[in-house]
């Protein structure tokens, strides 16, 4: 069967211990994540998840009802490419003296980042924007010396009202 | 009205209807203990000899009553010793509520005495688990633990209360529980008429049920199915008991060490229906062949396990007992004769090859034992060759009697288990089959039999050797007996005089035969030593990964 990437939204109860629950059933179960990030919502007693899992639709379908099954679960669901956004922020260091600085700039302006730390060896690049973008970034800027990198993974939100019902489930 | 933190766990026991509790006493649970003794007049406490014991009693007594079972253990390695009795209850889904004490909160993180971190270790093997160190969260964790256990699928829940929280004071005012109105699923009408209507079709159906419908009940229902449309039915080791043994629709065990019988009948049915059960690596030796003429149709409470293990049509999520009874009046009366003898033929045909390097036989055993007790016998076993003729070659009758750790293969649970039977069911007769192996790991529990005066006869099957690795040995591995021939001198006879139980030992039929009629007389427990071979094997035997065509039989 062939592998998919799907970005799953987990809303649950903002307590300690919490993420150990569910990073607990993934490990256990063996299920794959590319990443995985936390999140407060609008409302305090509730955090969401976000996470990008690769794989069948199998086990799409085993990841989804065994995190249902966790007491702290109180909603999970796919989002799907066409009506959703999805976001990450990139940090990137990247080694550019005088005479790169100015092309690096060109680049990530053309991405529309920003240059947010400046030393004469070194700028470091703040960027969001959906992964795609991210991923065009760092390619055009692999053929400098990119020393250190930043992601926090996907964030994402489901267009239009549906959201709002989603969360109080 | 002002109670502490151990008073209110005591209340809240008492709303939940619990007169009976397991455990072990310490440092970090005095307070608890205080408050037992206070209500020492409602709630029973059983002391174990170990924590493993309380978690195994607790799993044994909610498997024959059907209610939760309770353990007490105090924190550090009170707690990490109830970890394989709380592994085996989730496996097996069995709803037990474990009450484990702390260190006082102040401590909590700085590797006290004691102290250990009982909520992380046991995340992965509970439904759920609570870590309450401010009173005002106890009577909600306590009573969310019951409403977990005891709902859905079943299983084992952890509630961890520091030791300050046990002496702090609140106001609380104890109420009865209401009957929680019992949730009916919502069983999809149409889905429910095209699982009838395929079987209805069906020339060779299959019923393949699991421990979920002995949990849901659904014994009676079950059978009644059966027998309207005809159908023969297989069953897992969870599920052995759930029909009577001589049921005209009962293959027998299925699996490994399953007979011919159903073993066939799945590699040959056109529909499988397959209720309460995960199709696991035990049953589905092969998972892409299992079943592969057959439309695999899956009912389970737990929406995870359809599509788990293996690739099913349809599946349904739904109570085994309520599927059985919306399901019936769509049933059309069947004569399927022709289908069913040619399933229960092979029933005839067993793997029973006797060894003769001894005078006693596994199955004659099994069948005297069974010849001399009565239907409302519970069966306890613990994990290996003894337990596979049990499941194998007792006449199981009765739903929930028959008690075995079906999912960890925990070796030491019928011990534990076997005491957690009696003391639920004291009326009934409680037997308790072991080998050798197992029996070492946890016979320390004799004590508590004695001090309990719990009349549990175990019939110890004495080959000298970890017979199941040792059968292994001798199939796969040449001959190499990797620790499996231990040497032991142990004396089971004098070690129950020590024990201050009785203790006989036998050597063939005539022996047993004498030696189980004067157990059945005593008032306290017994031991039995049956001396078997070595050579003795479970077969039939279908090799992990493999189907009916690599079947050993002997």
């Amino acid at each position: 069967m062939a592998l998919k990437k799907e970005v799953i939204s987990i809303f649950v109860d903002n307590q300690s211990g919490v993420l150990a629950r569910v990073v607990s059933l993934f490990g256990r179960r063996g299920f794959n994540i590319d990443s995985l990030t936390v999140s407060a919502t609008n409302e305090p007693t509730i955090s969401r998840i976000t996470i990008v899992f690769k794989g069948d639709d199998l086990s799409l379908a085993q990841i989804i009802s065994q995190t249902e099954k966790l007491e702290v679960v109180r909603n999970i669901f796919t989002l799907e490419k066409e009506g959703s956004l999805f976001r990450e922020l990139l940090l990137l260091k990247v080694k550019a003296g005088k005479e790169d600085r100015t092309t690096v700039k060109e680049i990530v302006d053309i991405y529309r980042g920003k240059i947010i730390d400046l030393s004469k060896e070194s700028m470091i690049i703040e960027i969001t924007g959906a992964p795609e973008k991210i991923d065009g970034l760092m390619n055009m800027l692999s053929c400098y010396e990119i020393v250190e990198v930043c992601r926090t993974g996907i964030t994402a939100i489901e267009r239009g009202w549906q959201e709002k019902e989603k969360q109080n489930d | 009205m002002k109670f502490t933190g151990s008073q209110i766990v005591a209340e809240i026991l008492l709303e939940h209807g619990v007169d009976t509790v397991f455990g072990y006493p310490g440092g970090a649970a005095l307070n608890i203990y205080d408050a037992l003794y206070e209500y020492r007049d409602q709630i029973r406490h059983v002391l174990s000899a170990h924590e493993q014991g309380a978690a195994h009693a607790a799993d044994g007594y909610a498997r024959v009553t059907g209610k939760t079972g309770v353990v007490f253990a105090t924190s550090g390695p009170g707690s990490t010793n109830l970890v394989t009795g709380i592994a085996t209850a989730y496996m097996d889904s069995v709803p037990m509520v474990a009450i484990t004490a702390n260190v006082p909160s102040n401590l909590v993180g700085r590797d006290a005495f004691q102290e250990v971190y009982i909520t992380g270790i046991t995340l992965p093997i509970t439904k759920h688990n609570f870590f309450v160190n401010k009173i005002e969260d106890l009577p909600g964790a306590l009573n969310d633990a019951f409403r977990i256990a005891g709902s859905g699928r079943k299983g084992p829940v952890l509630v961890d209360i520091t030791k300050d929280v046990t002496a702090a004071t609140m106001d609380y005012k104890s109420r009865k529980m209401p009957e929680e109105p019992k949730k009916v699923s919502g069983i999809d009408a149409e889905e429910l008429k095209n699982i009838a209507d395929i079987i209805n079709k069906s020339k060779k159906p299959l019923v393949y049920l699991g421990g979920g419908v002995r949990a849901a009940r659904a014994g009676e229902e079950l059978g009644a199915f059966l027998k309207k449309g005809d159908i023969p039915a297989a069953h897992t080791i969870m599920a052995a008991g759930v029909l009577d043994a001589d049921d005209p629709h009962n293959s027998g065990l299925i699996g490994m060490h399953g007979t011919i019988a159903s073993n066939k009948a799945v590699d040959n049915a056109d529909i499988l229906l397959a209720i309460g059960t995960r199709f696991s690596d035990r049953v589905a030796l092969n998972p892409k062949k299992f079943a592969k003429k057959a439309t695999r149709i899956q009912i389970d409470i737990d929406k995870s396990e359809i599509n788990k293990n293996v690739l099913v049509d349809i599946g349904m999520v739904c109570d085994a007992k309520d599927f059985l009874t919306a399901l019936m009046p769509f049933i059309e009366k069947k004569d399927r004769s022709e289908w069913v003898g040619e399933v229960m033929e092979l029933k005839k045909t067993t793997g029973d090859v006797k060894c003769d390097d001894a005078d006693l036989h596994p199955s004659e055993i099994i069948g005297t034992v069974c010849d001399m007790t009565d239907k409302e016998t519970v069966y306890v076993t613990d994990v290996g060759q003894h337990q596979m003729w049990a499941a194998q070659y007792l006449k199981h009758d009765k739903t929930c009697c028959f008690l075995t750790s079906g999912g960890l293969g925990t070796m030491g649970f019928g011990y534990g288990a076997s005491i957690g039977a009696q003391v639920g069911a004291p009326g009934k007769r409680v037997i308790h089959f072991t080998g050798d192996g197992s029996f070492h790991m946890n016979l320390n529990e004799a004590c508590t039999a004695v001090s309990q005066q719990l009349p549990i006869i175990t019939i110890i099957m004495n080959n000298s050797v970890l017979g199941m690795v040792y059968q292994w040995q001798t199939s796969f591995y040449g001959n190499r007996f990797s620790a499996t021939e231990p040497g032991r001198k142990t004396d089971f006879v004098k070690l129950a005089e020590g024990f201050g139980l009785k203790g006989f030992r036998a050597a063939n039929m005539d022996e047993f035969t004498e030696a189980f009629k004067k157990a059945l007389k005593e008032k306290g427990p017994v031991w039995i030593e049956c001396i078997i071979g070595k050579n003795e094997k479970v077969l039939p035997m279908i090799p992990a990964g493999g189907t009916v065509e690599d079947m050993i039989i002997g």
